[in-house]
């Protein structure tokens, strides 16, 4: 099994999870997240002062599919949140040693 | 109390109402340009003025303020005879035709030092101990306000009674009294710990938005009210006071989207507050175009005012000094230009003499608020500490010093 963790911009959120249940994965965890990578922050303006803004919130995805689903799931996320502008985020894939679904305790590639 | 006018005594009443309604409007206003965890810290400030000013007017600031002028001291503070508001209940004010219950009055009058007080506020955002803004309100309500509004409306030696200066409805008493408070405020707590970094942007600007609303509403209160009665003065304080107000918006506007381009909506919101602010002593006795005059200065110069704490490195954290001082001290220096007795008999022609008693108002309320402020601060830092320490600071005030914290989600 495979951990795939997608920063992304939020407003590309449907796209992701539209794409991704087209490949038949059945579930995620989406978070609110604060960060900066190239993209740096942005400019606000308060009563006349600028603040520099480092941190822009973007969207985490996170999902845990099949090995043989890794690799379409990656592609699917990548150019679903694409728009080639600065700021699309990163997509990371990790190792996932188990998976348990807690009501029935179906463990592996069944409980996901 | 046969005497009473039914229609003044009813539109005062419901003025009372309005400006006690600025007070919550003030605490939205505030709350949403600090941090989240400081949101229930913030409102309590102003919103807790209404229980601890109300009783402190009752007991003896009312007294102060609006006891007899007779007596030696009568130019500089009132007489005793009301302390517990005593005789009251049975007693009119007013001129003859326009007599109001002095129950009314004085209830009129207590709305005018509860936001009065809550103002201040602005400056001690985000790190000032609860407890000692406590004891620094009572004592400055008393000592400062009090005093400050006989010498102006009670007799003293400023007002009409006295010197002339022309205060209609607090650009003195209220808004130059509660920036000088301020500016000593932010001298003696010091700068909070993330003081122009990005960490301090305000966390829910609609909220602030809502709340410059209901200041504008209640505004209608406190300076068509201040005329006691509903005649045509108090008509043309409710026009001037309201285009002044939407001027100051468009002035303010203008001049940030002239220097960054982008018109804000903390920008309208507090544009039109600093319309609002200048209006005030120049309302029932000037007329249209003064009005509008008036604002949209007020809108320009106060944007201008509020980044003046950037250079001084000063943190007036929430802008009384640049809204309320700026606002304040330009229209009661308006007034004296632009005032009129076609608009109010009982005021007076705009003139350079005129202008020379407005500035010696505006430099009583400036110097006698600051430096007593000032002694009063420092006296609290030295006795129980006026500042948080830095780990409250970081974790916000709610928590620490009214066990809440304003959100769950």
């Amino acid at each position: 099994m495979k951990k795939i963790e997608a920063i992304i911009k939020p407003h590309r959120l449907d796209e992701v999870k539209e794409a991704l249940s087209a490949l038949g994965v059945a579930g995620m965890t989406v978070t609110d997240v604060r960060g900066y990578g190239r993209q740096k922050g942005h400019t606000e303006i308060y009563r006349g002062a600028e603040y520099t803004v480092d941190f822009v919130p973007k969207v985490k995805v996170e999902i845990v599919v099949d090995d043989s689903v890794a690799t379409v799931a990656e592609d699917a996320i990548v150019s679903a949140a694409r728009t080639e502008k600065i700021g699309d985020g990163k997509v990371f894939i990790y190792d996932c040693e188990s998976a348990v679904r807690i009501r029935t305790g179906e463990r592996g590639p069944e409980a996901l | 109390m046969a005497d009473i006018n039914v229609g003044d005594t009813a539109f005062i009443i419901i003025c009372s109402a309005l400006v006690l309604f600025m007070t919550p409007g003030l605490a939205l206003f505030y709350a949403g340009m600090v941090r989240k965890k400081n949101v229930l810290s913030t409102t309590m400030h102003s919103f807790f003025a209404m229980g601890l000013v109300s009783v402190l007017w009752a007991v003896v600031g009312y007294t102060i303020a609006f006891g007899s002028a007779d007596g030696p001291m009568g130019k500089y503070i009132g007489s005793f005879s009301k302390v517990l508001l005593k005789g009251v209940a049975f007693g009119v004010t007013g001129v003859d035709g326009h007599l109001i219950p002095e129950s009314v009055f004085a209830m009129f009058q207590g709305m005018f030092a509860i936001i009065t007080v809550g103002l201040i506020t602005g400056a001690i955002a985000e790190r000032m101990k609860f407890k000692a803004y406590v004891i620094f309100a009572a004592i400055w309500v008393l000592v400062v306000y009090s005093p400050l509004a006989h010498w102006v409306w009670g007799g003293g030696w400023l007002g009409m009674a006295g010197l002339g200066a022309l205060d209609f409805a607090g650009g003195t008493v209220v808004h130059i009294a509660s920036a000088a408070a301020a500016l000593a405020a932010a001298i003696v707590l010091g700068r909070r710990k993330d003081y122009g970094s990005s960490a301090v942007q305000p966390h829910n600007l609609p909220m602030t938005i809502l709340g410059a609303g209901i200041l504008w509403f209640g505004w209608f209160g406190f300076n068509a009210g201040s005329e006691l009665a509903a005649d045509g003065v108090a008509g043309t304080a409710f026009m001037v006071t309201h285009l002044a107000a939407a001027a100051g918006m468009l002035g303010w506007l203008v001049a940030e989207t002239i220097q960054h381009g982008k018109p804000t909506s903390l920008g309208a919101a507090s544009g039109a507050v600093a319309g609002l602010v200048a209006i005030t002593p120049a309302s029932g006795f000037v007329d249209v175009v003064p009005g509008l005059l008036i604002g949209a200065a007020a809108g320009v110069a106060c944007y201008f005012g509020v980044q003046l704490k950037n250079r001084f490195k000063l943190d007036d954290a929430l802008d009384v000094v640049g809204i309320h001082g700026v606002g304040g001290t330009l229209g009661a220096l308006l007034t004296g230009v632009f005032a009129s007795t076609a608009i109010n008999a009982a005021g007076a022609d705009g003139s350079l003499a005129q202008v020379g008693k407005q500035a010696v108002g505006i430099g009583a309320a400036w110097i006698f608020s600051f430096v007593v402020s000032f002694i009063v601060l420092k006296a609290i830092d030295a006795t129980m500490g006026v500042r948080v320490d830095a780990e409250v600071e970081e974790t916000g005030l709610d928590l620490s010093d009214h066990a809440e914290t304003g959100y769950v989600l």
